[in-house]
């Protein structure tokens, strides 16, 4: 084992003093030194995109960063979405569209798809179809989430 | 429409209202097995050889590692066939002295962290003797071949047989012979949640809850307590939320027996995460066929006979429940499918390998064998010159029930009426133009069939008849009104994405007269939920949802009894409506909370008439039923590069009665999904030496959104007269057509070049070989 590294998270706008071993991934530390564990983890090579959260306005793969790279960061997890009982539309529209079956890609799905509308909030619809193929799901045959992030871009826009 | 909306007369079921499960999983509320805390991390040593003895295993001192060694009191898992020639092979939970495929565990290993935990394993001098693997069930078949299991002569594990009396003569008396050699590659089940276990001792009581990513809680328990000599009572098992499962969460997993056991000797709490590369190489595998099958045809294009052999690569050891038995016997009793003729010869053979395990994924089979038969079906059509729906007309069943040559029961279906709609929507004819014209342009497009049947909520008497020495079958639920006037429905079923909370509390709903806002259904906590056997085999709707239908009833005739005890009417005047009993053509009524009240709080009222309180249990085993469909894969192909694109996928389909239309569809569009991925993409390789190839999601590859089209549905309703909510079972069917449809139409699509691509995954690679193979590209 290695020194550990005293560093700040800063995950839904609350700061997370933690001290991390130099190679501690940005996903284990949001879950299990911060305890958010709504973020998921489905393959640690970046290939799933199950881990994706904001930092700094653009969706990442939570995996593929070390933690120490996002000392100081703004970062974003799905448990920031709603405010109190009021869902993000993006929520929302998951839920409406059914958009998602176990549910273990959802947080992933919800980040990238928010992060990338925040970019570009009049995406084309081959574009939107391009991002969401970032990542995997194994459950809904993807045709409901695209209906779904297609249906929050409009509320969004609003 | 939401949950909560109230209504007088309105039916829940039929309607497509949003999920109880979601509003948890789109914040980040969900609570999956990884979330756990725990004071040990544990990492598995696996294997990096495929067979050989075992001849050191040396830990770095003071190091906390499991070996075989420490397990000496631990029975191996011992799945079980009474029938079929089965030889019973048992897998020990650790290698006890050899290995038998790459990732086979050998050690578990110990730390504060899962960091040094696989510090540890790295550390760890493993010494394993030379032996040359077998990966291919027909390298393991040869004269001679090395035997991997001393009580599996000739690495046979099974073998069956039908033939049905008289097939000779009818074989005889064919005028044409139409033959299909498949090959199904080896593919994985993919659940984008990886296998985890978290185990803990709770020094008040003795016991240990073992929260693991289980579809079958229940057998889960059993199952550890056996090998671990333990009484099931001193164990817990939780499947809280499951990240998918698709059948590879069925089978017990040995790591989760080494929690326990470490749990219950070390009185801690330990967890394990399975990492992507794990779940690849050393979860459970599937699909790894060779089929060979003959179709005898008389002159007009009728299916008189089929003739099979079914060679099935069932890994190093089998899969408990259901043993390695599952897919080729599955393939043989089912290879028949929708079709109608009398004579079948079909032999089903179970090899085993030095590679991953096979297990169930969904469908089991069917994928194969439909895949297998319509491509059967589509050499036919060509060897007799009509369309392929053409052949199938001719051959789909229309008559019900039907007994099928292989002894399957059929109940009503819309096979024929599938068929059509499917025709209809596509227009055959104005697509043989497009494609001409293509063509005509050095453009490949194709258009593929494949019609076929899902058997579905099948009881304890399929299982038994397969001689399994663990019948699964039933489903029970306990339901509760309780004196608040809340419903709670606890069930044995296991659902892990299939949103059997909200399709129960719809059933619930209608009986109750209530709305599905004041029901919760429980499930997943053996110290909650009754025996049951979890979710798989597309049962749970049908018989979970059959047994929930069973105590609804009987709550709602107590309900019934109770008013007319408090509204002083006669039973059969009172109505349940919009939450209340009403005596019918009066204004009396009492709300259905008010009664439950009474029921717990004053008894004493109906003392010796009806009994305290207000719960009642269902029971339900019911025969089985078949769903059917007709998928249609409109593809291009690129023949420069071998590429498939599939430009339109359209399903109709018949799945009875449908509980909720929005959740029925999604489990059409998710099972498509992984056809797709089945038949273009997905395959597990293994080198000649047995080292798995494919150990990334960047390897084994899952379609993305971009592979997969928007995907039209058609549905027809035929109620089940085998399953009392006259719902059948969707949740495989998707999965079953795709591969079919889509290899068919690639094989349209090159008919120019009297190509015949039998293989799924159908990789640009095998595309370039058939088109190579005549001529046709460099």
């Amino acid at each position: 084992m290695s020194e550990k590294t005293p560093i700040t998270l800063t995950i839904n706008g609350r700061k997370h003093a933690i001290a991390v071993e130099p190679r501690r991934t940005l996903a284990d530390a949001i879950r299990e030194d911060c305890g958010q564990t709504g973020t998921h983890i489905g393959c640690e090579h970046g290939v799933c995109g199950a881990c994706t959260i904001i930092v700094d306005g653009a969706p990442v793969r939570s995996c593929l960063m070390f933690a120490v790279q996002a000392d100081g960061k703004a970062i974003r997890t799905v448990e920031g979405l709603a405010s109190g009982d009021r869902l993000h539309p993006m929520q929302q529209a998951f839920m409406d569209h059914h958009g998602l079956q176990c549910g273990f890609c959802t947080p992933g799905f919800l980040m990238l798809a928010i992060g990338a509308l925040e970019q570009e909030p009049d995406i084309s619809d081959a574009d939107l179809v391009d991002v969401l193929s970032s990542n995997l799901c194994r459950c809904t045959g993807y045709q409901n989430i695209v209906k779904a992030v297609r249906a929050a871009a409009k509320e969004m826009r609003k | 429409m939401t949950a909560h909306t109230k209504g007088t007369g309105m039916t829940w079921v039929g309607r497509a209202i949003r999920r109880v499960e979601d509003p948890a999983l789109v914040t980040g509320q969900g609570r999956f097995t990884a979330d756990l805390p725990a004071a040990h991390w544990v990492r598995f040593l696996r294997s990096p050889a495929a067979a050989g003895k075992i001849e050191r295993i040396k830990a770095p001192d003071g190091a906390f590692v499991v070996t075989a060694v420490d397990l000496s009191g631990v029975k191996p898992i011992l799945p079980m066939l009474h029938k079929f020639d089965y030889k019973p092979l048992g897998q020990p939970i650790l290698a006890d002295g050899e290995v038998r495929f790459v990732g086979e565990p050998v050690a578990a290993v110990i730390a504060a962290s899962e960091e040094e935990a696989e510090d540890l394993v790295d550390e760890i001098d493993l010494a394993i003797g030379d032996a040359a693997p077998l990966v291919d069930a027909r390298d393991a078949l040869a004269a001679g071949a090395r035997q991997i299991h001393a009580c599996v002569p000739g690495n046979v594990i099974l073998e069956g047989r039908i033939k049905t009396p008289g097939f000779d003569e009818v074989w005889a008396g064919a005028a044409k012979v139409v033959t299909v050699e498949a090959r199904s590659r080896r593919q994985n089940a993919t659940p984008m949640e990886p296998r985890a276990a978290h185990a803990a001792y709770d020094a008040a009581t003795g016991r240990v809850t073992l929260t693991c990513t289980t579809q079958m809680p229940h057998l889960t328990r059993t199952a550890i307590a056996d090998v671990l000599g333990m009484p099931e009572s001193d164990l817990r098992v939780v499947a809280p939320d499951v990240g998918g499962g698709f059948g590879q969460k069925m089978s017990l997993a040995g790591e989760y027996v080494v929690l326990v056991w470490l749990a219950r000797k070390h009185r801690s709490s330990f967890a394990w995460t399975e990492d992507r590369r794990e779940n690849l190489i050393a979860s459970f595998h599937s699909r790894d066929q060779h089929i060979s099958l003959h179709g005898a045809f008389d002159a007009q294009g009728k299916l008189l006979a089929l003739m099979g052999d079914v060679v099935s690569n069932v890994g190093a050891y089998s899969c408990f429940p259901t043993t390695c038995g599952v897919e080729p016997l599955m393939a043989m009793a089912e290879m028949p499918g929708p079709y109608d003729f009398g004579a079948y010869d079909c032999r089903a053979r179970g090899v085993v390998t030095n590679t991953c395990t096979m297990a169930p994924y969904r469908g089991v089979s069917r994928p194969i064998i439909t895949f297998t038969l319509e491509r059967l079906m589509d050499k036919a059509a060509r060897a007799f010159g009509v369309e392929p729906a053409e052949i199938r007309r001719r051959n789909l069943i229309d008559t019900f029930p039907y007994t099928a040559a292989s002894g399957l029961k059929f109940d009503e279906g819309s096979y024929k009426q599938t068929l059509e709609m499917a025709v209809a929507a596509i227009d055959v004819p104005a697509f043989r133009k497009r494609q001409s014209a293509a063509r005509a342009q050095g453009r490949y497009i194709g258009l593929g069939f494949a019609t076929f049947s899902e058997r579905t909520g099948y009881g304890s008497p399929a299982f038994a008849a397969r001689g399994m020495a663990i019948t699964p079958g039933w489903e029970t639920v306990i339901l509760t009104v309780d004196p608040s006037g809340f419903v709670e429905a606890r069930i044995g079923s296991s659902p892990h994405g299939q949103g059997l909370r909200t399709t129960l509390a719809q059933i619930i709903a209608d009986e109750l007269a209530v709305t599905p806002d004041v029901i919760k259904v429980v499930h997943g906590d053996t110290d909650r939920a009754p025996y049951g056997w979890g979710t798989f085999a597309s049962r749970s709707l049908v018989i979970s949802g059959g047994a929930t239908l069973i105590a609804a009833q009987k709550v709602r005739a107590k309900l019934i009894k109770l008013a007319s005890h408090m509204l002083e009417a006669a039973p059969g005047d009172i109505v349940l409506d919009d939450g209340a009993a009403k005596v019918a053509g009066t204004d009396r009524s009492i709300a259905i909370s008010a009664l439950a009240r009474e029921a717990y709080t004053q008894t004493h009222r109906f003392k010796g008439e009806i009994e305290p309180g207000l719960t009642e249990t269902g029971t339900y085993d019911p025969p089985g039923t078949f769903s059917n469909a007709c998928h249609v894969a409109e593809v291009e192909v690129d023949i420069d590069t071998g590429r498939t694109t599939v430009t339109r996928y359209l399903v109709a389909e018949d799945a009875g009665r449908i509980i909720n239309p929005m959740i029925a569809d999604g489990q059409v569009h998710g099972g498509v999904a992984q056809g797709i991925g089945n038949a273009l993409y997905e395959e597990i390789v293994y080198d000649e030496n047995g080292a798995p190839l494919t150990a990334t999601l960047a390897d084994y590859m899952t379609p993305t959104a971009h592979e997969i089209p928007a995907i039209e549905l058609h549905h027809r309703e035929t109620p089940s007269t085998e399953s009392i909510t006259r719902a059948k079972g969707l949740g495989e069917g998707g999965g079953i057509g795709a591969p079919a449809a889509v290899v068919n139409a690639i094989n349209d699509a090159l008919a120019p070049f009297d190509v015949a691509i039998d293989e799924i995954p159908a990789t640009p690679q095998r595309v370039r070989a058939a088109l190579r193979a005549k001529g046709q590209a460099a």
